[in-house]
């Protein structure tokens, strides 16, 4: 089957030749319209929009946009915060800085309506630490959609105000988990609290309900606002509706980033059709579909069971080309849409030495509040990078696995799935090429190749 | 099944154990209550709750029910209601008790939580047990040999962090033995307000230090060694003095204020080695601050008096309190003799302070000691007993400034003897001229210039050196016992009083403690109900009312408030 058509509603003008990030460009493309109208609506109504449209979250964990927004503590008489979660750094991912680069109003449209929509007076772009160029256009935006009455006080003349200040991250990947990010923004080290009792939608910034959405989600609720919460649950398929941006990284002849209709294309036609295939004289190995922490997918293995499709149960025998690249299909197979970085490795492609890498950004990330991520994450890059480095012994393998396998559902946030998830996965999926690493010939370095961590 | 709770309690289930606890109860506390003891390292009772150790991991269920109907949905198997065991484990310190929460902790998966974590907290760790001052009060120690795994299956390096960082005078810090579980961070900002302490890097490197430019010098720094689970924080003037097994505890009372912080004093052969804090929940918590700690540094101190002195001259006990007894008698006009007695000194030296008072028909004064305080477990009245002076009746005034007073009558020739109790009263106002126109007797464990003037010198023994009670600023009677023997040439001071009260009066009073309580009760109606050795360890709330209307120093302090006079007594 051919690959669809791509569905560019996020990033329809990104790279288009001549379109520029400033105001002025914008509003000529009929920027700010949808939000003119929302003001004028009751938020409740926005909030229904949202609701119909089946949205899902895009920072990672899908989780339902509508039904977060209703989560949210309207009676504690406290400000509600929102926050704009673009503190991208999940390995792999490379697309909110697209829009934040070359569609700044864009998403501060977005945010606008959904801070009329929740009743927010004031939002906070979290911009990771090392986009300081994206934190100056965001910054640029704001001012200018300030000066145009979009943002600021007794917008549009409605008598509603909102201010949204862009806070430049810290500088760690765990800025980006939202209650590591709340505190971060609060000044203080990221340390990701405790849920319950601080779930952000009651106890969130300064102890007030807080909503946090990823960059690009809130771009889905400009277009929701625009079109309409049914028409947008048209869009992709049942239970994963609207588009989804794919970043695809690796070993294809065309890596970048492609925006589909959720569900309709699989992995096959995303990485053969879209992205060309394997570079010249090679095959594809390995894939992880949804950022560094989603478990790896191994070409040649096969999935079965039932899935529901409409109301009818189907058995489904699928191999990773076959896999529908939506979050429902890739959590059934195992592993997870995640934040849509699909990371393409090839038969070069040693995969201990690929853990090694993963694992040296994990154990240099966590945050070290909670043991068995902090002492887990550590340990295991220490195994991984003692093999590489020439001392592997047959036995690294299961303790690998052991040792992954002390540390998930039982830490503070989901980062500690997000460590033990690879090596738990490279284990399963490639045991082989662990257990006989001791004697592998290394793969040879390219010419000026990074030293391995 | 659950039996239905009082209103403010709420039913538990733990390890099959039913019990009723207060709502807001933690699954820790609530545990303990049923002598089941969930390993812990971050959670303290007094701190904030921050669930980062992860040693708490528990199994949590809760009964089913219908989510339509809200009707239980029974277990056909067992005939009770059917428990929705939660598939991962859930920290204990986090999570509070609900209505019929079951709690298991004893389960495969609770094992396996406990020995991941206990694992992952000893690869880094140096194992230094048999130069750690920790040891035998490690909760590493402790929890690696009830829950750990007993080997090692780690090969790779171990990190290398600072080993003997000087956080302030007090404290020293070990980060390799740190395991990050940020009490002695909390307890700094919380309870102290001194936030100086923190991390830097992160993951397994993150490292415990000072702000730069900062130390962690408050007079509250040794709490975070007392509080810190493992041997990386150690107390400067303790490390390496004394294996903590080899010590005997006894209970005391903190001498340094009316605050009457609960304290341990650990000793062996007569010696102290360190102080440290008794948890009392309506007193101290669980806190105590540094200068209290040092005080048993008096016990040896060079100046202790060890010799009784009668004009100059070595004698023995009874011929000084002969020699005394002839003071007392050639001075027998009314006000001629005048007794200083001390907020320092116990309930029972007060009340015989008082017998002999009456029976010389002697004015009684005490020294006023008003500071500063420091709003948490230092009040301005740095006597720790003066309430106990205004129960046994010795005073009926608060003690107020110099003894100026005294020293008038001194100088127009009313008063020709001073007995002082324990009290310089050279630093209480007298001028050295004064000193010269009396005759002191003076009971005291400390040379000063009221001993070396004294007609007669007896000396008598420190806190650390006897049993006794003190009334703190909540009308909180507290029991202190002995933790070492007196100096050799040290009376005890009831001994010392009793035999005065003897020599004044002819009258016979017990100098033993338990025997002079039954007096104390039959005379002292706020005492009345109670003897000794059934005060409880916690202490005793007497009724304040009779004093309401002092002008008390104290301002606020940890579980004081001054402008709600102390809640009636429970005497029964
Ligand atoms: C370790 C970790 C890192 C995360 N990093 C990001 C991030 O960089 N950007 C992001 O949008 N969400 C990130 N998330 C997810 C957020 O916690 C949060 O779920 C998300 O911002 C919610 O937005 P959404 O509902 O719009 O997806 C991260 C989560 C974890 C556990
Ligand atoms: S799981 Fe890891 S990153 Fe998250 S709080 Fe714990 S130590 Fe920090
Ligand atoms: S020094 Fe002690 S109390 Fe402080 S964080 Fe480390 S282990 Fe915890
Ligand atoms: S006691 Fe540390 S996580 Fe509960």
């Amino acid at each position: 089957m051919p690959a669809p058509a791509q569905r560019r509603i996020i990033f329809q003008h990104i790279d288009e030749p001549g379109y520029t990030n400033d105001i002025g460009c914008y509003v000529r493309n009929g920027g700010y319209e949808v939000l003119k109208k929302a003001v004028g609506r009751k938020p409740e109504e926005l909030i229904d929009e949202v609701k119909k449209s089946g949205l899902r979250g895009r920072g990672g964990a899908g989780f339902p946009c509508g039904v977060k927004w209703g989560l949210v503590d309207r009676k504690s008489g406290k400000p509600i915060y929102l926050i704009v979660n673009a503190d991208e750094s999940e390995p792999g991912t490379f697309k909110d800085r697209y829009i934040m680069h070359q569609d700044p109003h864009q998403l501060i449209e977005g945010t606008m309506i959904s801070c009329f929509a929740n009743n927010v007076k004031q939002a906070y772009i979290y911009i990771r630490g090392e986009m300081p160029h994206g934190a100056r256009i965001l910054e640029k935006a704001i001012a200018e959609a300030r000066a145009a009455n979009f943002v600021g006080p007794n917008i549009l003349g409605t008598g509603y105000s909102c201010e949204i200040f862009v806070h430049r991250g810290a500088g760690a990947y765990i800025c980006g988990e939202e209650t590591g990010l709340i505190e971060s923004l609060e000044g203080k080290r990221a340390n990701p609290r405790i849920k319950p009792p601080y779930f952000p939608a009651v106890l969130g910034l300064y102890q007030c309900p807080t909503i946090v959405n990823n960059v690009e989600t809130l771009c889905h609720v400009k277009y929701i606002a625009e079109h309409g919460g049914e028409a947008y649950s048209k869009i992709g398929t049942p239970g994963n509706t609207g588009t989804r941006i794919f970043c695809v990284s690796g070993h294809v002849q065309r890596p970048g980033y492609y925006e589909f209709p959720a569900g309709t294309i699989t992995m096959g036609q995303l990485l053969n059709e879209v992205c060309g295939g394997p570079l010249p004289g090679r095959t594809f190995k390995a894939v992880i579909p949804g950022g560094s922490s989603a478990k790896i997918l191994r070409f040649g293995e096969r999935f079965k069971g039932k899935r529901k499709v409409g109301a009818e149960m189907l058995d489904y025998d699928w191999g990773v080309e076959d896999v529908p690249m939506d979050f429902d299909s890739l959590g059934m197979i195992g592993t997870m849409g995640g934040s849509g970085g699909v990371i393409v490795m090839d038969d070069t492609v040693n995969m201990v030495e690929a853990l090694a890498n993963i694992n040296a950004f994990y154990s240099h990330e966590s945050c070290g509040q909670c043991t068995p991520c902090r002492e887990g994450s550590l340990w295991m890059k220490k195994i991984s990078s003692r093999m590489v480095h020439g001392l592997a012994r047959p036995e690294d393998a299961a303790l690998l696995k052991s040792v992954a396998d002390q540390i998930p559902g039982r830490t503070i946030c989901a980062f500690g799935e997000a460590c033990s998830w690879p090596t738990q996965s490279f284990i399963a999926k490639f045991g082989d090429e662990f257990k006989q690493y001791s004697e592998t010939k290394k793969t040879a370095k390219p010419e000026g190749a990074h030293e391995l961590v | 099944m659950i039996a239905p709770a009082k209103p403010d309690l709420v039913t538990v289930n733990i390890d099959g154990k039913e019990i009723a606890v207060p709502k807001g109860t933690n699954v820790i506390e609530a545990a303990r209550l049923v002598n089941v003891d969930v390993p812990h390292y971050c959670y303290h009772p007094k701190l904030s709750i921050v669930g980062n150790c992860r040693m708490c991991l528990i199994e949590m269920g809760m009964p089913a029910v219908d989510p339509s109907t809200k009707a239980a949905i029974m277990d056909p198997a067992t005939g009770k209601q059917k428990i929705n065991w939660i598939p991962r484990p859930q920290i204990g310190c986090g999570t509070n008790v609900s209505p019929g929460l079951h709690v298991k902790t004893l389960s495969p998966m609770v094992k396996d939580a406990r020995e991941g974590v206990m694992e992952f907290l000893l690869i880094n760790h140096p194992l230094d047990c048999p130069i750690c001052d920790q040891a035998g009060e490690c909760k590493l120690q402790e929890q690696a040999t009830g829950y750990g795994r007993g080997y090692s299956r780690f090969i790779e390096q171990k990190n290398v962090k600072p080993k003997r960082t000087q956080l302030g005078p007090r404290v020293t810090l070990d980060d390799e033995r740190c395991i990050l579980c940020s009490r002695c961070i909390r307890f700094s900002k919380e309870i102290v307000k001194d936030d100086v302490l923190g991390f830097v890097d992160r993951g397994s490197y993150s490292t415990l230090t000072c702000y730069p430019g900062k130390k962690l010098e408050n007079n509250y720094s040794l709490n975070t060694v007392d509080i810190c689970p493992v041997g990386a924080l150690t107390s400067s003037d303790f490390r390496f003095k004394m294996r903590v097994w080899f010590l005997k505890q006894t209970n005391a009372i903190d001498t340094e204020s009316s605050v009457g912080a609960n304290t341990v004093v650990w000793s062996r052969e007569g010696v102290i080695y360190r102080i440290t804090p008794r948890r009392n929940d309506d007193v101290n918590d669980t806190w105590l601050a540094d200068s209290a700690r040092v005080l048993f540094k008096a016990v040896k101190a060079s100046d202790r008096l060890t010799a009784i002195k009668i004009n100059g001259t070595d004698g023995a006990l009874d011929v000084a309190v002969n020699a005394a007894a002839e003071l007392f008698k050639s001075n027998s006009a009314p006000g001629a003799i005048a007794v200083v007695g001390s907020g320092r000194s116990s309930v029972e030296e007060q009340f015989l302070t008082r017998k002999l008072a009456d029976a010389l028909k002697a004015s009684t004064q005490l020294v006023s000691r008003v500071g500063q305080g420091d709003q948490l477990l230092i009040s301005a009245d740095r006597n720790p007993n003066v309430r106990g002076a205004l129960v046994t009746g010795l005073i009926t005034a608060l003690p107020f400034g110099e003894l100026t007073g005294l020293g008038a009558q001194i100088d127009a020739g009313k008063v020709k003897v001073i007995v002082a109790i324990n009290e310089d009263l050279a630093a209480a106002g007298l001028t050295s001229a004064q000193l010269t126109k009396v005759s002191v007797v003076y009971l005291g464990s400390h040379f000063n210039a009221s001993s070396a003037a004294a007609k007669v010198v007896l000396p008598t023994l420190s806190p650390f050196e006897k049993s006794g009670t003190f009334v703190n600023q909540q009308f909180r009677i507290q029991k202190f016992f002995k933790a070492v023997p007196g100096p050799v040439g040290a009376t005890d001071d009831l001994m010392v009083l009793a035999k005065l009260v003897t020599a004044a009066a002819g009258l016979t009073l017990p100098a033993e403690i338990n025997a002079l309580w039954k007096v104390i009760a039959a005379e002292v109606p706020a005492l009345g109900t109670m003897a000794f050795a059934n005060l409880p360890e916690t202490g005793l709330l007497l009724d304040a009312t009779p004093f309401a209307a002092l002008p008390f120093a104290e301002g606020e302090t940890l579980h004081y408030k001054p402008a709600q006079p102390a809640v009636a007594a429970a005497t029964a």
